[in-house]
């Protein structure tokens, strides 16, 4: 069964073939024939098996109808014909499968970057283990050069990590304590402990595999098409043949048609191309969950962003604090006191803003509330503290005196979010915080325009002021601001009314069911994060916006190199169709174009594995953008 | 329910999915059979009461399919 034993029907069946060429030359029929006959027998009889063996599985193979062809052939005394048949046939099944093997040599690579041991501190010795004994808890050294092999935290040291492996990004990152590194990743340089968390099955890397094994049988719609197609075409082309037959009364025409229709390259025209395509992104730190994600995505003509940690760096930091009839410390400690249980990013902004300025935050916050989309309740020091937007205020009817809503909305044209604190009734300040735009951003969004994005979409909790100016920097269509997360979905409902395709583009854990809603949902940073791989139609494992129109252009050239491919098959078939009616093509030579048809929409979809995005080089971001939020 | 995922030879034919997915359907005790035929992986959910993981590879190895990797899990 194995391939070994293939090749060796191929050699025999070819050698035979020569003998017989020989024995012609010789002018010694009766050998020349018994040549090419056994040669057939020995060619044909594993034919005949997987066409048998399909019948019994109630499907028609391509074998079957290569068999009866063979066996026409047979009877009517061509010998040389059914010799030749079955073995380009075989060889060309041999060559095929030797060239889908490179189709999947992505997956392949991935694999074998697999981390097999790792050396674990154990009561103070070093001892090396094979990674399916490591277990959680386990304190793993990774010296220069050597493989990560668990995911877990820097709890010493410090290295420079190359995550090509996950991320598909080959600049090393630099890796202290408390940062996250991840199985498959290789350390550049450098020395670090790092406590495991996952191991085996349940590293990010791990998972990548899987999802990429998974994304590659993810059948495309073209695909499903196609293989319905195949299973009404091939008993077609058998009663085709009998009709042929009724009315030529030709055996050997007959023969021919059955031989030239067979559907071989028509079957993997699509998945020889999506298994190139999704390979290609796999490697580059982009998964794209199978072949209807592949059809959706290039037919997107509208990308929304997430603007916090997708646009943006997701860093927020506290860039002013205005405070009124108190000194800037006092205010900072009695916000930070009352975010300190609070999970929302610009909270705990304000609390390591806090902790750096040296304040100790001493008091306990009580009676703690959140509203979401607007902001907090809490007191603290027995005295009563409203964090938040403009709405938060004016809902608890504290007024924004003396010119403070104008600093307000100065510092919001200025790009950051204004956080206003209300103490006791009345307003006590306003603390700013900006968040850096990602220096990819206005390149990625130039770059979508160009691959046929009509439409970019902001949407972000975030106030008006700062919402437009990032916009019009970034050179976004549109800007919808002050949004709850679940206004985020509905617009995603809208956008797809009015008959846009939309990609929506977000961290995956927050945006989840916006993403979930648009067409094809893209996480980014994905790395490390389950909820977020499992969300996401399109999962970019590292943190690099532009991945995203790298995937979109990859979508585009994948579709456009199945419909290559199908259209290539389509014709094939239709010319030899017309070559045997016209009787140019016989049984041999009408195999020999047809398995060279096959070979060659392997090879067009091998280009897809060496695909790259035009102008797609590490760009240096020489333009510099202020800090914005 | 244990989860089991075999890793065979290089699957050439797609047909050869067909019969594995139906020979695994037909087996009592497993569930959602499924063939992986790019890495060329079996994967199926299946009930230890009522069938063992040595079985199953057994049973794909006499279908022609020889089993390079078993996982059990």
């Amino acid at each position: 069964m194995g391939k070994l034993k293939k090749i060796h029907i191929v050699i025999i069946s070819g050698l035979l073939l020569a003998t017989a060429f020989m024995f012609n030359l010789a002018g010694m029929d009766f050998w020349k024939n018994t040549a090419l006959i056994v040669a057939t027998v020995v060619a044909g009889w594993s034919i005949a098996k997987t066409a048998i063996q399909s019948i019994m599985m109630k499907s028609f193979s391509i074998e079957l109808l290569v068999t009866i062809a063979v066996i026409g052939a047979l009877f009517i005394g061509e010998y040389v014909e059914s010799a030749a048949v079955t073995f380009l046939f075989l060889f060309g099944a041999y060559l095929e499968a030797r060239s889908l093997e490179k189709t999947r040599t992505s997956l392949k690579t991935l694999m074998d970057m697999a981390p097999l041991e790792a050396t674990v501190l154990k009561n103070g010795e070093r001892v090396t283990l094979p990674v399916e004994e490591i277990e959680a808890g386990d304190r793993i050294i990774i010296q220069s050069g050597e493989q990560v092999a668990i995911d877990g935290k820097v709890v010493s040291g410090q290295a420079h990590i190359n995550e090509a492996a996950i991320t598909g990004e080959s600049i090393p990152a630099g890796k202290k304590i408390d940062d996250q590194v991840f199985s498959g990743t290789i350390v550049d340089n450098g020395y670090i402990e790092v406590i495991a968390e996952k191991v085996g099955d349940d590293t990010a890397f791990s998972k990548i595999i899987e999802l990429v094994e998974e994304a590659q049988e993810g059948k495309a719609r073209t695909q499903k098409f196609l293989e319905r197609f195949a299973n009404v075409y091939t008993p077609g082309i058998l009663v085709l043949s009998v009709i042929v037959f009724i009315f030529t009364r030709n055996i050997e025409l007959t023969l021919t048609f059955l031989v030239i229709a067979c559907p071989g390259a028509l079957v993997i025209s699509a998945p020889v191309s999506l298994v190139s395509g999704i390979g290609n992104g796999a490697r580059s730190g982009t998964l794209i969950k199978g072949g209807e994600v592949m059809e959706n995505f290039a037919k997107i003509d509208a990308v929304v962003f997430d603007k916090t940690g997708t646009l943006t760096q997701g860093k927020p930091s506290v860039t002013a604090i205005h405070a009124i009839g108190m000194s800037e410390d006092e205010l900072l400690k009695l916000t930070a006191e009352a975010e300190l249980i609070s999970e929302h990013h610009l909270g705990q902004t304000i609390v390591k803003e806090a902790e750096e300025r040296g304040i100790n935050l001493t008091n306990e916050a009580k009676d703690f509330a959140v509203e979401k989309g607007y902001g907090l309740y809490a007191t603290v020091a027995g005295r009563r503290v409203v964090i938040g937007n403009r709405k938060l205020l004016a809902a608890n009817e504290i007024e924004l005196e003396g010119g403070v809503d104008d600093y307000a909305i100065g510092e919001e044209k200025l790009g950051n979010t204004a956080i206003f604190v209300g103490i006791d009734g009345l307003v006590a300040g306003i603390i700013s915080i900006a968040d850096q735009i990602r220096p990819e951003a206005i390149d990625t969004i130039k770059r979508l325009k160009k691959y046929g994005v009509k439409e970019t979409i902001m949407l972000t909790g975030d106030n008006k002021h700062t919402a437009e100016k990032v916009a019009a920097q970034l050179g976004i269509d549109t800007v919808h601001a002050e949004m709850l997360p679940e206004d985020k979905v509905t617009h995603v409902k809208q956008l797809q009314e009015k008959g846009y395709r939309v990609a929506m583009v977000g961290d995956g854990i927050n945006d989840a069911p916006a993403i979930a809603l648009a067409e094809v949902g893209l996480a980014m940073g994905a790395a490390g994060t389950d909820a977020a791989m499992e969300t996401a139609d399109v999962v970019l494992m590292g943190d690099q916006l532009n991945r995203i129109p790298y995937a979109y252009a990859l979508s585009k050239a994948t579709v456009r190199n199945m419909k290559q491919n199908m259209f290539f098959a389509v014709g094939t078939v239709a010319l030899l169709l017309a070559g045997v009616l016209l009787g140019k093509v016989f049984l041999a030579s009408g195999m020999l174009i047809h398995e060279l048809s096959v070979l060659a929409v392997i090879v067009n979809a091998l280009r897809l594995i060496r695909f790259k995005e035009a102008g797609d080089k590490e760009k240096q971001y020489t333009e510099s953008i202020p800090e914005m939020n | 329910m244990k989860k089991i995922e075999l890793q065979l030879e290089t699957l050439s034919c797609p047909s050869c999915i067909k019969r594995i997915e139906k020979a695994l359907a037909k087996e009592n005790g497993v569930e959602d059979a499924k063939v992986l035929f790019n890495s060329s992986k079996v994967k199926a959910n299946f009930d230890e009461g009522i069938v063992t993981a040595d079985h199953l590879s057994e049973m794909i190895e006499k279908l022609g399919y020889p089993v390079k990797k078993r996982k059990v899990s």
